[in-house]
């Protein structure tokens, strides 16, 4: 019986790779989505609402409810669940709206 | 079923809500019917500017001075939720013919009683930090605010103590044999009454046929663009010298003029499109590209943000471009307040004013001459 | 291929699912010039996702049970004409002059270097999908509790799993081919808890008996679980997620007939995720958008009329799979090759294989019935709303809680979702309700059976566009011949 989800599909992934979130190192694999690189980091939450200041994570997982959205490289409001990780992309936790530097 | 008041109001929008809650403190009983929810017309589909920039020295404007008047009173008693907000309007233009147009009207408006201030070109920054560097400056109206209207139209309805009956379409106006008017027919029975407003907007042609009388009413199309949500980076209702050409057209063709908004939750609204194509929802991506190509030429940070909905409304369109205010002189008891255009949130407070004095013979607070619904009997609109 | 911008296709396909990939490679092999586009980079929708191939998995088939049928569409699409054009969102669909379709798309996924696309084409088949329908309860929105389907996606494409020890909940056949597959992946799943009782089936043993292959499905599923000792717990609900900054426990709640809790029965299950969901609602705001007719589903959702032929209400306009009413990838693809085959004889007269034809009628309409009684034996129940306490946010974007929604209904004159949207922002977020719409229709009736809205949600903007390119001028940008948008987002298998 598989242990992992890799096992279970017999995954030889390229090399991993590392990205960060929030300035901390995570291991990532080539083909996998931002979200998915987090979750098998254990994070669940890189953004804070705009109310209440909660954390979220990804829910849908497949682009439709816009909860996932993180900061990536410095662009806000992208989804997680979508993007493509690569090699260096530094997540940050995403407070609110994301575009604070735009306010008047 | 049969019910009785002084007063029916046809429409719960927020003209049908302010006509309530008007009428009910002048001491008369009002019911208010609507086919759908509250704000399910135009009024859910605006914008919710209370302006007075936009407006040539005449009749509208005199109803818009009167309106800034009272939304700003009725902010007070009405909760926050109603999002007022007396942000201001900044026009601006893109050179120097512009700004001449701007300040011939600015002089006209001052006479009025408008407040207008002239921005030179390096002072725009100082009002909207994020505005395109290249224009030629721009007039700033300190009397021009905001509300959500859906809610404006829900709390004023609310605080009017009138009756409501949504999701009941009225399918009939009642009359005695001498004419008059007596109530209304609905789907589920009748409510009588000797005065029936005709408050649904652009629909207020409709109305006005099942009563037995016309209102040349027509819907012009407007789309408005959506934003992501995003912190305060427009200040002002601002837009273009333009805007004010187009609300006074009478073209049926599409007309674009950027008009843009910050919003207390977030996103900034984009508008106005305009355009004479019946009741027809379907998405005018050409209405959209002007849209979006003339807001991010005033505010080229706009370029990277994300337009997340958009959505039409129609506008009640009288070809004179002044609501229908006052008694139909062909209906006794059948009173029209539709037909504001644009502006039905704006000027929805001095209307409703003016129709709870008329039907309480109280004093009327401006002349309501330019707007009776009699310059458009026999059949030659003015 | 057309080999000018000017010349358009003869079929756009949006989706490139099972509904999608038969309708194209059918149309193709048929003679058309096909322009297939889909949002993702890689084909297979939502049922097919697979990982990418950098992850090199080996043996995707060990979470696709039907991994073979799937692999001979792909090649069957591999082998044809059809233009792809994969990584591709598509905004709106546009009625232009002379019977001519505009596909108006964003290249890129999600943001970084987008830009416009438009395709031109004389037909155009929807074959968009669905999405998951979430019944809001206390503590939805705490990190690690997820979609089902989301859990599953995650899983198919990225290897990821949101925990370790994952309850799964809600209702619909999907929650037994979730756990089943999480379970297959190494987590451990304490319980499985579906609303409905199952015995609701056996109203509808005409339709089982008929799908035969469903109810062996069932039972693969049933016996990984059982091997997986699985605890399952029918008529019964989350009711709450505990936790403070992300998911520890859940309360699952028996349910009385119209699915309100029944007191007293709240046993609370340690467990570090969650993963939820109530069936799938379908995914047609391109085709409300042009203005096809829809119809409500035995399960209180909207999707779309279509005729014998795949076709809806606008002529011109087909659509195929999840559009036409939730039913799953067989049934998918069989519409899509009807789609694709009525399609052909419209534009081209391409005679049909009447015998084909009739056989994918009669496995389409048994496959539809059967579709129709898993909707109603899972169809939510009012008494769902009694989950809720009032502080829950039932709008997980904009944070409308559940008693400003209650408030909207019964102070407030809203009637319906949309008013309840302009009065509290529910709706009014980035995912423009898709997430809150059936809860927020609920809860506007009061909790009534009245809470399907009337008509299906407008979304003229299916998916966000930056004003930049929305702005951008018209013509600039036709993709009829633009090699450079075949398989943009690239590597596809």
């Amino acid at each position: 019986m598989a242990r992992t989800p890799s096992e279970l599909v017999r995954a030889e992934p390229g090399p991993p790779f590392e990205i960060t979130v929030d300035g901390r190192a995570i291991t990532a694999l080539p083909g996998q989505s931002i979200a998915a690189a987090l979750w098998c980091a254990g994070v669940l939450a890189w953004r804070s609402t705009r109310g209440g200041g909660r954390p979220r994570g990804a829910f849908c997982g497949i682009g439709q409810c816009y909860d996932c959205l993180a900061t990536v490289n410095g662009e806000p409001n992208r989804r997680a669940c979508l993007v493509p990780a690569r090699p260096g992309d530094a997540i940050t936790t995403q407070e609110g709206h994301g575009r604070a530097g735009l306010g008047v | 079923m049969g019910d009785s008041s002084d007063v029916i109001v046809v429409g719960a929008g927020v003209v049908g809500a302010a006509c309530a809650y008007y009428a009910t403190r002048s001491g008369l009983s009002v019911t208010v019917i609507d086919r759908g929810p509250v704000a399910g017309g135009t009024t859910g589909a605006g914008e919710g500017n209370l302006l007075v920039s936009d407006k040539e020295p005449g009749p509208e404007l005199e109803l818009a001075l009167l309106s800034t008047r009272l939304w700003r009173e009725l902010a007070e008693p009405l909760p926050l939720q109603i999002e007022y907000e007396a942000k201001g309007g900044l026009v601006v233009a893109s050179d120097p013919a512009g700004m001449d147009t701007l300040r011939e009207l600015a002089r006209g408006q001052e006479k009025a009683g408008v407040l207008a201030e002239e921005i030179p070109a390096d002072r725009l920054a100082e009002l909207e930090p994020h505005l395109a560097p290249d224009l030629a400056g721009g007039f700033h109206y300190p009397q021009d605010a905001q509300v959500q209207p859906a809610l404006a139209a829900a709390h004023l309805l609310r605080a009017s103590d009138a009756r409501i009956r949504l999701g009941e379409e009225v399918t009939g106006i009642l009359t005695a044999t001498t004419g008059e008017v007596t109530g209304v027919r609905t789907a589920t029975g009748t409510v009588h009454a000797p005065h029936v407003v005709n408050a649904t907007g652009t629909w207020g042609g409709e109305l006005a046929q099942r009563a037995g009388t016309e209102l040349p009413v027509l819907p012009r199309r407007g789309f408005v663009l959506v934003t992501e949500p995003l912190p305060r980076v427009v200040r002002h209702k601002v837009y273009a010298a333009d805007y004010v050409r187009d609300v006074a057209s009478d073209s049926a063709a599409l007309q674009t003029s950027p008009v843009v908004e910050g919003t207390p939750a977030g996103p900034v609204l984009i508008g106005a499109s305009r355009e004479r194509v019946g009741f027809d929802r379907t998405l005018s991506v050409e209405a959209l590209r002007r849209l979006a190509a003339q807001a991010t030429a005033l505010f080229p940070v706009l370029a990277g943000v994300r337009a997340v909905r958009a959505y039409a409304g129609f506008r009640p369109y009288l070809p004179d471009h002044l609501p229908a205010i006052g008694r139909d002189p062909r209906v006794p008891g059948l009173l029209h307040a539709c037909g504001h255009e644009g502006a039905g949130i704006g000027l929805a407070p001095a209307t409703g004013a003016l129709i709870a004095g008329m039907l309480s013979g109280g004093p009327l607070p401006l002349d309501p001459a330019p707007f009776s619904p009699a310059r458009f009997v026999g059949g030659a609109a003015p | 291929m057309p080999d000018s911008a000017s010349e358009p296709y003869d079929l756009a396909v949006i989706g490139a699912g099972c509904a999608g990939l038969a309708g194209a490679v059918t149309a193709s092999e048929l003679g058309l010039r096909v322009c297939l586009l889909d949002g993702s980079g890689q084909v297979g929708g939502q049922f097919f996702r697979h990982p990418a191939p950098a992850l090199g998995a080996l043996r995707p088939q060990a979470l696709h049970h039907d991994w073979p049928a799937f692999a001979a569409l792909r090649q069957r699409l591999e082998a044809s004409d059809t233009r792809r054009l994969l990584g591709h969102q598509v905004w709106t669909v546009t009625r232009g002059s002379g019977e001519l379709w505009t596909v108006h798309a964003l290249s890129g996924v999600d943001g970084g270097a987008e830009r416009p696309v438009r395709v031109h084409a004389r037909a155009v088949l929807l074959a968009t999908g669905a999405y998951e329908r979430q019944l809001p309860f206390p503590g939805w929105t705490l990190p690690g509790v997820v979609a089902a389907g989301g859990a599953q996606a995650m899983l198919k494409s990225g290897l990821a799993l949101p925990g370790k020890r994952i309850v799964v909940a809600g209702s619909g056949p999907l929650l037994l081919a979730v756990a089943s597959s999480l379970a297959a992946a190494g987590a451990q799943v304490p319980a499985i808890v579906e609303a409905s009782g199952y015995l609701r089936y056996v109203t509808h043993a005409r339709a089982l008996v008929a799908n035969p292959r469903k109810v062996l499905q069932g039972a693969v599923h049933g016996a990984s679980l059982l091997r997986h000792r699985v605890r399952p717990h029918s008529r019964s609900a989350v009711t709450a997620a505990h936790g403070t900054d992300r998911v520890e426990a859940v309360t699952v709640s028996r349910l009385d007939q119209d699915w309100r809790p029944v007191p007293g029965t709240g046993r609370r299950i340690s467990c570090d995720a969650l993963a939820v969901g109530h069936g799938l609602v379908p995914q047609i705001e391109l085709a409300t958008g042009l203005g096809c007719a829809t119809r409500r589903t035995p399960d209180g959702t909207h999707a779309l009329v279509l005729d014998g032929r795949q076709e809806t209400s606008v002529p011109g306009v087909w659509a195929a799979g999840e559009t036409g009413g939730v039913g799953g990838w067989e049934l998918a693809r069989v519409e899509g090759e009807l789609a694709g085959r009525a399609v052909a004889f419209r534009l081209r007269g391409v005679l049909v294989d009447p015998a084909r034809v009739r056989e994918l009628r009669r496995r389409r309409d048994r496959m539809r019935a059967f579709a129709d009684a898993m909707a109603v034996a899972h169809a939510p129940r009012p008494g769902w709303t009694h989950w809720l306490d009032d502080d829950t946010d039932v709008c997980r974007c904009e944070e409308v809680t559940a008693r400003r929604v209650r408030e909207a209904a019964a102070e407030l004159g809203a009637r319906d979702a949309r008013t309840v949207k302009l009065l509290t922002r529910a709706g009014m977020g980035w995912c423009q309700g898709r997430m809150c719409a059936a809860a927020v229709a609920c809860l506007a009736a009061g909790g009534g059976d009245e809470g399907v809205p009337p008509s299906p949600e407008r979304r003229p903007l299916a998916v966000p566009v930056p004003l930049g390119l929305l702005g951008s001028p018209a013509g600039a940008d036709e993709a009829g011949a633009d090699e450079a948008g075949i398989n943009e987002a690239g590597a596809d298998e």
